[in-house]
């Protein structure tokens, strides 16, 4: 069998594996639903309350876009302020990380209090998704090769030229590697702040879900809910690979098939 | 042989000083003539590429002067690096237009002169071509194409072909000096090869290591175009000979 047929039977095969034996578990020792639901369950509940599930999704969705977009610009904005200013970057720099550091389970129920809660849960999908899109983009403007600098020098180039012409672009694989990162963290951090949320009680978001009805013991949608914000995340991380292999396959290596 | 003409730039006892303390040029005097080939021949660390720089102000030299007493203006220059350096992201031809365009000169001549430059080193058919398409040598024609975009008086080249190999640097060899006596450039040509310099150039300065300065000056009266039979000369080989022999004397004094 071929590499490429592997790499899509294998983890199928492995899928089915696990399902099978959950199934048989289940049936075996005759679990109830309240303590494990089996995956035909789960399927049905996610079939029979997809309407709200659905809905809860498109919030969730929501939230995590905006937030990777403020990721995005906020990341890629200070990463040019850092690069143009020294003192900007050295003033500024440390608490981005000392952001980036604390945990954001901590940091949402202080949010929640301050801020409405759309905004606590948006401010927290940003602050985990932004450090990578900052860190990355300033590692790709900082290592433009020097011999491009020199003949940009030589030829005059303006700052504003040098920036638009030759940093940006050669930062580009960084900053879309930073981005990648961004949109599954993005994801996390709105779950994260929904469920901070969630014991306040207000919120329809997925991980909202996933929390309510662990209050009600209403496993097999706990499950269901679960199993969209995995298919979420899976759908981010490959549009956002895609947007990438589009931006970069003319000329990054890391685009570029090796032949042997 | 092509008379030289009246200088077009002339160093005046530049000296440079490193930050590290590393002298890497002291009391070096040089002066290039309108429309000649002239080699700067040293072992690497020599400080012919910093001499390089200076001339094309990329770096300030600590002491002495660079002087431009005709009418080219010290930014009126192309520069071919030791790598083609050129821009991966953007194709061939957008690469040979950069320094019209960091001149906000007019979309439609940049691209007129862009083709021209291609044309010229004989790339015409490679403007949509990404570089990492192309080969070593293309990319250095790519290279020098963007150096003649803005039709400079005057080309620097910092050992433009040494990471080439033998063949592809032949041909490079006899394709610039086709470019050099058809555009009537003057060319200051950075090696450590002293057959190549021997085979391009109207005159050699030799250079001693640590601190560069002239050691001696050596002029190549054979007549152009110089050709595959040149190249195996008699009158070839002698030239090598006695430009070895400087070489091996202003390393002599070196570690």
């Amino acid at each position: 069998m071929s590499e490429r047929a592997l790499r899509i039977v294998l983890p199928v095969v492995v899928l089915a594996l696990v399902l099978l034996t959950w199934h048989a578990t289940v049936r075996i020792f005759a679990i109830p639903p309240y303590v494990l639901p089996g995956p035909g369950l789960v399927l049905s509940t996610l079939i029979a309350d997809g309407g709200l599930l659905l809905h809860s999704l498109w919030v969730t969705l929501v939230t995590t876009f905006e937030g990777f977009v403020l990721a995005g610009v906020g990341g890629i904005g200070l990463a040019i302020l850092f690069n143009q200013s020294r003192l900007i970057e050295y003033s500024f720099y440390p608490y981005a990380v000392i952001l980036q550091v604390t945990p954001i389970v901590a940091v949402a129920p202080l949010l929640l209090i301050y801020l409405p809660q759309p905004l606590a849960v948006l401010a927290c999908a940003w602050i985990v998704a932004f450090f990578p899109v900052l860190a990355n983009t300033t590692l790709g403007l900082q290592s433009v090769d020097h011999n491009l600098i020199a003949l940009f020098d030589l030829y005059k180039a303006s700052r504003w030229q040098v920036l638009l012409n030759l940093k940006l672009p050669s930062a580009l694989p960084q900053m879309l590697a930073g981005l990648r990162i961004a949109g599954g963290l993005s994801l996390i951090g709105a779950v994260v702040a929904e469920i901070a949320a969630g014991s306040a009680g207000a919120g329809s978001g997925l991980a909202y879900r996933i929390a309510e009805s662990g209050y009600r013991l209403n496993i097999p949608r706990m499950f269901a809910a679960l199993l969209l914000l995995s298919l979420a995340g899976v759908a981010i991380f490959f549009a956002l690979s895609f947007v990438n292999y589009l931006c970069l396959r003319r000329w990054h290596e890391s685009t570029v098939r090796r032949e042997s | 042989m092509i008379p030289a003409g009246a200088p077009i730039v002339s160093l005046r006892g530049v000296g440079k000083t490193f930050e590290s303390g590393t002298v890497a040029l002291d009391g070096l005097s040089l002066s290039v003539g309108e429309g000649e080939f002239v080699s700067l021949l040293g072992p690497s660390g020599c400080g012919k590429s910093t001499a390089l720089r200076i001339v094309a102000g990329l770096s300030a030299p600590s002491a002495g002067a660079v002087e431009w007493p005709g009418e080219v203006q010290p930014g009126h220059i192309g520069f071919v690096f030791q790598e083609p350096t050129l821009m991966p992201w953007a194709d061939v031809a957008a690469n040979v237009r950069l320094p019209l365009r960091l001149a906000h000169a007019e979309e439609a001549s940049a691209r007129a002169a862009a083709e021209r430059a291609l044309a010229r080193v004989g790339l015409a058919d490679f403007g949509g071509a990404f570089p990492r398409e192309l080969s070593g040598g293309m990319k250095m024609r790519a290279s020098i194409a963007r150096a003649l975009a803005t039709e400079p008086r005057l080309l620097l080249m910092d050992e433009p072909f040494a990471a080439l190999d033998e063949i592809t640097r032949f041909r490079l060899n006899n394709d610039l000096l086709a470019l050099w006596h058809a555009l009537r450039r003057t060319v200051i040509f950075v090696t450590h090869s002293v057959f190549e310099s021997v085979y391009l150039s109207q005159r050699i300065v030799v250079m001693t290591p640590r601190p560069g300065r002239v050691s001696a000056e050596i002029g190549i009266p054979a007549p152009y175009p110089r050709d595959e039979n040149f190249r195996t000369s008699p009158e070839y080989a002698g030239y090598c000979r006695t430009v070895s022999a400087a070489l091996s004397q202003a390393m002599a004094g070196a570690p």
